[in-house]
């Protein structure tokens, strides 16, 4: 289903026409230079990472700066777990939760509401989903006090309600699942189920779900990989150190033990391992997500 | 809507076949079947607008009112002062020294992040063996959170021991400490927002590369057009609402910036954006108010006049790149 597949037979099955169009298309020298250069400079930081991370702060603080891993990965670790300042450990799992649940949420949502979008007919429907295109343009950071305001009042602040319950859903969701369910569900299966006495529930779950697994696949990777990135919100949101989201645990890390580089770069090194074995398990999908989302834009 | 398209594939299949024989229905299940038709499209949409209803349409129009009070953190009497705070953060020497630092260091990250993006998908669109692992290779920053890549380019970007200084010290310049000056925090921050994006819109480019049929440089090629003159004239004029498009999310999410520069100062200032806010954004100005000045009031009039600064700049964004590329056509042989 992504592009990178779809793609490649349809080349490779044209016959080959005259030498001039293979030449042009070919990856000259320069290019397979520049894109190994992005890819070793994208890695880099990286790699970086956890060469620090397994190193001691005598070996971080010499020059030339080290390039290889060292054996101090275990050390460096321990000392991040027992830091109860940076609640690590803690805010490993709130991130984990608040990822988690959120995937399962926006997914639901979404493709109930994008089902509902594609496929029925109700009245207000294309104003409706103009309104939602509109949420999407809103930058967070306008509502962000009155948000705050209300987290406050009902006591969720520093609490994962505060950073769960505002986005079970939101408007990204709605429209890439209208896009793709009236895309990859043909109508006339749905007038066949209706027809035979489906409810639409029933038409959902049996019908729309299964069809759209490979866009659940790629919007639940987003809003787990967005979520577990999340900072802005949650810096405000989730601010108690003893109660913290990753993201805002590293934060406390890196500005209270700047001189303890090993152990912040360990934190660092553990944080990002979740999205890395989302990234080595879905590359695929996620590539294709973005490009097939860039070409609806 | 989509009848039109689909229709000509489905008369050439075969009717979809039912899935269980159809049962007799009885009267009450038609009317059933009719109320569910009629009303389950609400219940479906309902938690979206349920959702936004209360924690996205309601705090964005309170902003507002919330701006027009003299509101303190954990307080409940507000007053109302008009708009007294509009003129009292306009006249803040340190509100525009937070709008310089989001536009400059917008501008000098995100023109050769695109150009770079752009020269990045030209290559990646050639063909080649491994492309899902180049691609993977490109896209990895991206994946990677903000603070973590922040922490990280803070340690290459250190004064005494950090990478940056000891590969500069071979060209017999620096060490500098990045972090001190406006122009080299700018520098700094920028690179890291670069390295984090380049891959993505990269991606978004290439998407749209090839959806350009190949004819076009074949004939191109065969009226001897270089194929730098073939990326000028062809590829970025056809790539035009790719480009608007990609411009756009960079100036939205360009003008928020607020984790880079918190994390890559750090310590006391990390707010601040170092002791003489040299790269202090309004994101960090907006969460100013709040964190050091507990100020409900000042905070939603910056939330405010930051949606302003993102508005304006996404029109004068979208006037510039539909110019350029409208004269790039005009040039383009097609």
């Amino acid at each position: 289903v992504t592009t990178v597949t779809r793609t490649l037979p349809r080349q490779s099955s044209r016959p080959p026409m005259n030498k001039r169009r293979r030449d042009l298309f070919a990856a000259s020298p320069l290019t397979f230079v520049l894109i190994i250069a992005t890819v070793a400079l994208s890695i880099f930081p990286l790699y970086y990472m956890v060469v620090v991370a397994t190193r001691s702060n005598d070996a971080i603080g010499t020059l030339p700066p080290p390039f290889t891993p060292g054996g101090n990965i275990a050390d460096n670790i321990g000392r991040l777990l027992s830091n109860e300042n940076a609640a690590f450990v803690t805010g490993m799992i709130n991130s984990a939760v608040i990822s988690l649940s959120l995937t399962v949420s926006v997914v639901f949502f979404s493709t109930l509401a994008g089902f509902a979008f594609a496929k029925l007919r109700f009245a207000g429907r294309n104003k409706l989903m103009l309104s939602i295109l509109l949420t999407m343009m809103v930058p967070a950071q306008l509502g962000v006090v009155p948000l705050y305001m209300m987290m406050a009042k009902l006591e969720w602040a520093n609490h994962l309600q505060s950073v769960i319950v505002p986005f079970l859903v939101n408007g990204f969701g709605v429209f890439m699942m209208r896009q793709y369910v009236s895309q990859s569900v043909p109508d006339e299966l749905i007038e066949a189920a209706r027809v035979d006495g489906c409810s639409t529930l029933r038409i959902y779950w049996n019908i729309v779900l299964p069809a759209l697994r490979p866009a659940i696949a790629v919007l639940a990777l987003f809003t787990f990989m967005a979520q577990w990135n999340e900072f802005f919100w949650a810096s405000l949101a989730m601010g108690d150190p003893s109660n913290p989201t990753v993201q805002i645990s590293l934060q406390h890390l890196s500005t209270g033990y700047y001189n303890d580089y090993a152990q912040v770069f360990a934190g660092t090194v553990l944080s990002i391992l979740p999205l890395l074995a989302v990234f080595i398990l879905f590359g695929r999908q996620i590539i294709g997500g973005i490009m097939e989302g860039a070409l609806k834009a | 809507m989509t009848m039109p398209t689909t229709s000509p594939s489905q008369t050439a299949s075969p009717p979809p076949q039912p899935i269980r024989p159809a049962p007799a229905r009885r009267p009450r299940d038609v009317g059933l079947s009719r109320l569910d038709m009629r009303y389950s499209p609400y219940l479906y949409i309902a938690p979206f607008f349920v959702v936004f209803g209360i924690f996205g349409a309601y705090p964005l129009l309170y902003t507002a009112w919330v701006a027009l009070h003299d509101w303190e953190v954990g307080t409940d009497n507000p007053t109302f002062v008009g708009l007294d705070n509009f003129t009292k953060i306009l006249s803040d020497s340190n509100f525009w020294n937070a709008v310089l630092n989001t536009v400059g260091i917008f501008l000098i990250s995100t023109i050769p992040q695109l150009l770079l993006a752009l020269v990045l998908a030209n290559a990646l669109n050639k063909r080649m063996r491994g492309r899902t692992l180049l691609r993977m290779g490109v896209l990895i920053p991206n994946i990677t959170s903000v603070a973590a890549v922040a922490i990280v380019f803070s340690q290459l970007y250190s004064r005494d021991f950090g990478m940056i200084n000891w590969i500069l010290h071979f060209f017999g310049l620096g060490p500098y400490e990045w972090q001190a000056y406006k122009w080299s925090s700018w520098i700094a921050i920028s690179t890291m927002v670069d390295w984090r994006w380049v891959g993505y819109n990269a991606l978004i480019y290439l998407a749209a590369m090839q959806s350009i049929p190949r004819d076009i440089y074949e004939s191109a090629a065969l009226d001897g057009a270089s194929s730098s003159k073939q990326f000028w004239r062809i590829t970025v004029p056809l790539l035009r609402p790719t480009i608007i498009f990609t411009v756009i999310i960079s100036t939205i999410g360009g003008l928020q910036l607020y984790a880079e520069p918190l994390l890559f100062n750090g310590g006391a200032s990390a707010l601040l954006g170092g002791t003489l806010r040299q790269s202090q954004t309004v994101t960090m100005y907006l969460m100013e108010q709040f964190f050091s000045r507990s100020e409900y009031g000042d905070m939603a009039t910056v939330a405010w006049l930051l949606f302003l600064l993102i508005l304006i700049f996404s029109a004068v964004n979208f006037a510039i790149t539909s110019r350029l590329e409208s004269t790039g056509k005009r040039g383009g042989s097609k």
